[in-house]
Order: C-alpha cells, then structure tokens, then sequence
C-alpha cells in the first residue's frame, strides 16, 4: 500500500523529499550511526518541529543526556526547548541509569517505563517520541534477554499507541547497531554516517529501508548548521523541468543581439568558459547588474574572489555591485573550495537559494569545485546543481576555467553537454598582442549568431565589437584597428574620385547643350532664310504670270491661259 | 496502594532505614516482591525501619522523580548511599547486600548471573 502509507513529517530540511512525506505515522524508526553523527540532534529537530510546526507535541526519553545538556547542545540550532517545554508542547525526560547504584536482585521488566513513557505522553497529548538512546538500558542492565522482550514490547506499545518514534541506535561492528535494534524496528531504518576524504568531513545519511514506500536509496549528504539539518535530495529521478518562454537580458546588449535579440532563455544554465584572464566574471557581472536592475535576487557563489574583491574590481569596468548587495538584492557567498567536501558545498548552495529564492545564480568558477573532489565527483555534483537549479526555473551563469593546455572546446570536466548554453571566450594572439574573442558555442532552441566578437573590457563594461576578417585572416585589437583606419582612410579616396567623375561629367554636359544651342541657332537661320527665298521665288512667279496675261491682253489673244498659282508647267519649275 | 509499616514519621536517625518499594499493581511479581522486603526487614531491621510501598500505576509521577526504569524497584533512601535494588528480591544475599546489612561479597560488585524472564 504504497500510496496509502500516512506518514509523519519531520519538517527536516530535505529528509521530507527523501522519504517521500516523512516517517512512517504511528510506527517506530530507527536512526543508527557511529558517534557523533547526528542521531540526536536529528532526533530533537524530529520532535521541535513537530511541537511548532505541525501542531504535534513530543516526548523525549533520554538515555544520555540530560534534560540541561540535551536544552543546551540544540539551543545552538535555535531550539528553545524550554520554552517547549513550559507551553506543554515538549517533555524531556532524563533517563539514569548508574549500574553502580543498581543491585539485581531477582526477577524484573521494564514496566516502570511504559508507565514513565505513558505518563509523559499523556501529560501533554504527545504524538512523537524520541528514545535516545534506548541502547544505553542494554550497559545498565545485566538481563539481555529480558530486555530484549521488553524493547519487542515497547514497539509494539509505541504502535498501539499510535504514536511515531525515532529511535536512535549505536552502529555496530557488523549491524545496523551495536544490540541489534533493527530486529525490533523493521517499518523504518535511516543510516547516518560521517566520512573523512583527504581532511574533508562528509555526513551522509541514507534510508535503509521504508517498509511500504518507496524512498531515495542514495547516500545523501547532510549539513548540521545553525538551523538544523539540511539533507540533500540530490539526485531527482526524472527530467521533468518546466521549460520557460521567457528571455532575459544577459545585460551586454551586442550578446543579446548575438542570441537573436533577447538574451538566454529564463531557468536555463548558461556556462561561460575561457582561460585565466578572458573576462569570465565580468560577464558574469553585467548580467548580475541587469538583472538586479530588473530588482531580481541573485546568488553570487564565488570560489575564487572574496566579495569585496569582486565588488572593487567590477567597479574598475564601471559596473556597481555594491549598491545591490546594500538593497539586499544581491547575495555573496564567497567562499573556499577546499574548507569542505563537495556535498557540503552543494548542500550550502541548496540552502543558501532556497533561502534567498534567487532567480539568478552565479558560480564562480565551478572549476574551483575541482579542488575539493574528484572529477567523476564533480561532474555529479554538478549535474545535481544543475538539475536543481533547473527545478527552481533560476537562470544559473556557471564559470569554468579551461586550462591552455587542452583543447578550448573542451571544458575540464565535461559539463558541456549539462548545459543549454555555452559561451566561450577565449584569446586571439595577433601582432604581438593578445586580445579577446568571444563566441556562441552552443545556445538550445535560440536562432544564434555564428560570429566570433572580440570582447573589450573598457572603463564601462564590456563591449562587443565584430572583428576584421580581411585578406590577412583575423585581425583584433590594434591590428584590427590599424585595418580599420585603413578601410576609413580608402572610403574617403573612393568618395573623392566619385565626386571628381561627377564634376567631369558635369562639365561635359554642360558643354554639350551649349553645342546643341549653337546648332540650334544655325538651323533656324538657315529656316528663315529658306522661307525668305521661297517667299521671294512666289512673288515671282505671280508677277510673272501677271505680265503674261497683260502681255496678251495687249495682244489679243482669244485665248488666255488657266490660272495657276503656283508653279504653272508653261516652262517647266524651276526648282 | 501506600502502606507504610512502623512509625510514619521520618526521623532523623542515620542508622534508621526509609525504603521505598515501586511495584506495578497486584502482579505475582509485585507481591512476591512486597513479601521478600518484609521478611528481610523483619528479620534483620526490626523496628527500624520504614517501608513505603507505592503502586506506579496509580502514582506514575514519581516514577520520573524517582528515576525507576524497572520494576519492582526498592530505593534505600536511608542510610546513604541511595542505592536501588531491582527484581523481585528473591535472592536475599543480594538484598542484604544492597541494602548494606552484610558486607559485599568480595568478588564482584554486580553480579553476572542472567535470570530466566
């Protein structure tokens, strides 16, 4: 009945996720580990949490320690049992047990106990138990077997009580713990242990076995801090994320061109690799400076630069970060590779962001992460982060830091194909200087450009400029700008000679309509002269003809000729 | 179920034993318990001492004050050192023992043998 199982809460950070909702309701865990592991103040968190936060009061049967000490070592989590305590939501029952002082004088059971037990469960309406460490009876008392019958007893009572118990327990050489708990307690088995690797402490904690639930079987590290503790579900199961429309800014405009216009997409995981040098943070920076501008959270995880380091030097490219730290928008957490394991950092990192609820994370290099783990480590790491951030739908800017020596497009550990971006910056040595560039190496589901920019960092951020691909290859820097004050200088000539061909044609044409003019002119004197003769040859004819009819009127003539104006044949025309 | 035998006030008296014997009710156990401290009392502390007889079902508080685990217990608040006996106080070398009547045999201080439940 793997979905009907009630379970119990314990509002532990994490362990909630693991066990899929919490203890099994109404029945005894057992929680085992060496010394020092954390048995007891997961025991206590069990019980506080329950007595603030889900309304169920709680009692504590202390084998150990006593009331004073047990009040006094959680005070550091921030448990005030005494307070608890006086509002009837906690008892913190010290159990003695001096063998000294103890005389075995015939036969016996732990009745007193129960009664005990029932007492203190009864004075405040208790739903949870903590017997701490219930093993500590077994150094008290000399009659194993009838202790063992009566811890069977006390289960089963805690069961028909319905009351949900922790039962914390020794490890063993080669149980679970040291008198063989799990015998008794089989619903719930939870395994705490602490390993040293190269100085470097790691708890972990893992779920043996949950009777009835499925549970995450990993190892999984957990933290003790000032709050309590932190496990880490680290790895999820499936690939569900939600995936966003969204876009935003990477805060340098020319990148956001470079990724079609508007920026990387929103919840995804951007990684930003480059040799020492290649202006990784700033870039980090400027999409940091937008984004708190946007009045968005983020989480700068730097594992290289202490935060006024970073502050001071991104002030040097004009860039403030400052002010977003003082209006709380901005979260530093700057701290050492080395000072501890790898899980602890990510479980640091899970807290930290669930805490702040940023929507944009920086890590600072994540190649940092290297010192404190081994590769194969780190990749995990790394992908938990990942997935994690992802989950969250918070826009991550990972660093990595590749080393000259292998190839660029290779980062050193590989996370290449984790993210859904990745930008690469990288050095482009011409003309004896070295210079940046920078280019889109993969971005999912973005239209982006192909184009390598080379990557200024000025006086008020970083700038992005195309770089010259001429006849002589790639040119940045001061070669670039040497070829383009050559281009500049060619322009000029090129528009100059236009301006002369204009000129001359100009004057062509002007030279040829004073000709056309000229001609112009002569043809209409030659017209009018033409029409002058033609007039005169007209008059001619009409006066000749005149004579001729006077001529024959003189004469007589019975006859006189038809009319003709115009050119009579008589003597044939003249023209 | 509180039966005190002999005088009821306390004195002051260091040699004079105050007892408490914490049972679970009217069980065989219990009572075989009660009759076991009556006999060594009577045969070895006449007239001085006081036994108290307290049934932790009906008085469960003073099982925390008291620090009982087990039952029955029988606490020697008198003379000091406190000491608690466990069991049922059938083995009555023990007992006199425990309550410091005769001298502790010399080789263990606890005893090793394992009772049957």
């Amino acid at each position: 009945m793997p979905a009907g199982l009630p379970k119990c809460a314990t509002g532990i950070h994490g362990l909630d996720e693991i066990t899929l909702g919490g203890l099994p309701r109404g029945r005894p865990t057992l929680v085992c580990g060496g010394a020092g592991c954390g048995k007891t103040l997961l025991g206590m968190e069990f019980l506080v949490r329950g007595a603030t936060q889900f309304g169920e009061p709680g009692v504590c049967l202390s084998f150990e320690e006593t009331a004073e000490e047990l009040a006094s070592n959680v005070a550091s989590l921030g448990f005030d049992l005494a307070d608890l305590i006086k509002h009837k939501k906690l008892v913190v029952d010290h159990v003695l047990l001096d063998r000294s002082l103890i005389e075995e004088t015939g036969e016996y059971d732990l009745e007193a106990l129960f009664v005990r037990l029932g007492h203190a469960v009864d004075s405040i309406g208790a739903k949870r138990v903590l017997l701490d460490s219930v093993e500590a009876l077994f150094a008290g008392l000399n009659n194993e077997s009838v202790l063992r019958s009566e811890l069977r007893r006390l289960f089963r009572w805690l069961k028909e009580r319905n009351l949900t118990a922790v039962v914390t327990g020794e490890r063993g050489q080669s149980t679970l713990s040291r008198h063989g708990l799990e015998e008794y307690i089989s619903d719930c088995v939870i395994l705490l242990d602490h390993q040293v690797t190269e100085t470097v402490l790691t708890r972990r904690l893992r779920v043996v076995k949950y009777r009835g639930s499925t549970h995450g079987m990993n190892e999984y590290p957990f933290l003790i801090e000032h709050d309590g503790i932190s496990v880490l579900p680290v790895t999820s199961m499936y690939l569900n994320h939600l995936a966003c429309n969204d876009r935003v800014s990477t805060g340098v405009p020319a990148l956001d061109t470079m990724f079609g216009g508007e920026g990387y997409f929103r919840g995804s995981s951007i990684l930003v690799s480059g040799t020492a040098g290649t202006g990784k943070t700033s870039l980090t920076a400027h999409f940091v400076d937008a984004a708190c501008a946007r009045g968005e959270k983020c989480v700068f995880f730097s594992f290289e630069e202490s935060a006024d380091q970073i502050v001071r030097n991104m002030r040097s490219i004009g860039i403030d970060l400052g002010r977003w730290v003082e209006k709380g928008l901005l979260h530093f957490h700057a701290v050492r590779p080395t000072s501890f394991g790898l899980e602890m950092h990510l479980v640091k990192i899970h807290k930290i962001i669930e805490q702040v609820k940023p929507r944009i994370v920086v890590v600072d290099p994540v190649t940092g992460l290297l010192h404190a783990g081994t590769e194969s480590e780190t990749r995990s790491i790394l992908l938990r982060l990942v997935d994690f951030l992802k989950e969250k739908q918070i826009t991550a800017l990972i660093t990595t830091l590749t080393s000259g020596a292998i190839a660029m497009e290779q980062t050193e550990i590989d996370i290449s194909s984790l993210v859904d971006a990745w930008l690469l910056l990288r050095d482009i040595e011409s003309g004896g200087e070295r210079n940046r560039g920078l280019y889109i190496l993969k971005a999912r589901g973005v239209a982006h450009s192909n184009q390598i920019r080379e990557f200024l960092l000025t006086d008020h951020g970083v700038e992005l400029r195309e770089v010259y691909l001429g006849e002589t290859g790639l040119l940045t820097g001061s070669g670039r700008v040497n070829q383009e004050a050559k281009d500049a200088s060619a322009v000029i000539l090129a528009l100059q000679e236009i301006e002369k061909k204009q000129h001359l044609l100009q004057r062509k044409r002007m030279m040829l309509d004073a000709q056309i003019a000229a001609l112009q002119l002569d043809l209409e004197t030659d017209e009018q002269e033409s029409q002058q003769l033609i007039a005169q040859e007209k008059l001619k004819i009409v006066k000749w003809e005149r004579d001729r009819g006077d001529m024959a009127k003189s004469r007589f003539a019975d006859k006189i000729p038809a009319q003709h104006v115009k050119g009579a044949p008589v003597r044939g025309g003249r023209r | 179920m509180k039966r005190a035998n002999s005088t009821g006030n306390k004195s002051p008296d260091p040699e004079r034993y105050l007892l408490r014997l914490f049972v679970t009710g009217t069980t065989p156990r219990s009572a075989r318990a009660i009759r076991n401290i009556r006999a060594v009392c009577e045969d070895h502390l006449p007239d001085r001492y006081d036994l108290e007889v307290i049934d932790i079902y009906q008085h469960p508080e003073y099982v925390r004050t008291e620090q009982i685990i087990v039952t029955p217990t029988l606490v020697k608040q008198n003379p000091l050192p406190v000491r608690k006996l466990i069991g049922d106080l059938s083995d009555t070398a023990r007992v006199l023992a425990g309550l410091d009547i005769v001298p502790r045999p010399l080789s263990t201080g606890t005893p090793e043998t394992k009772h049957a439940a």
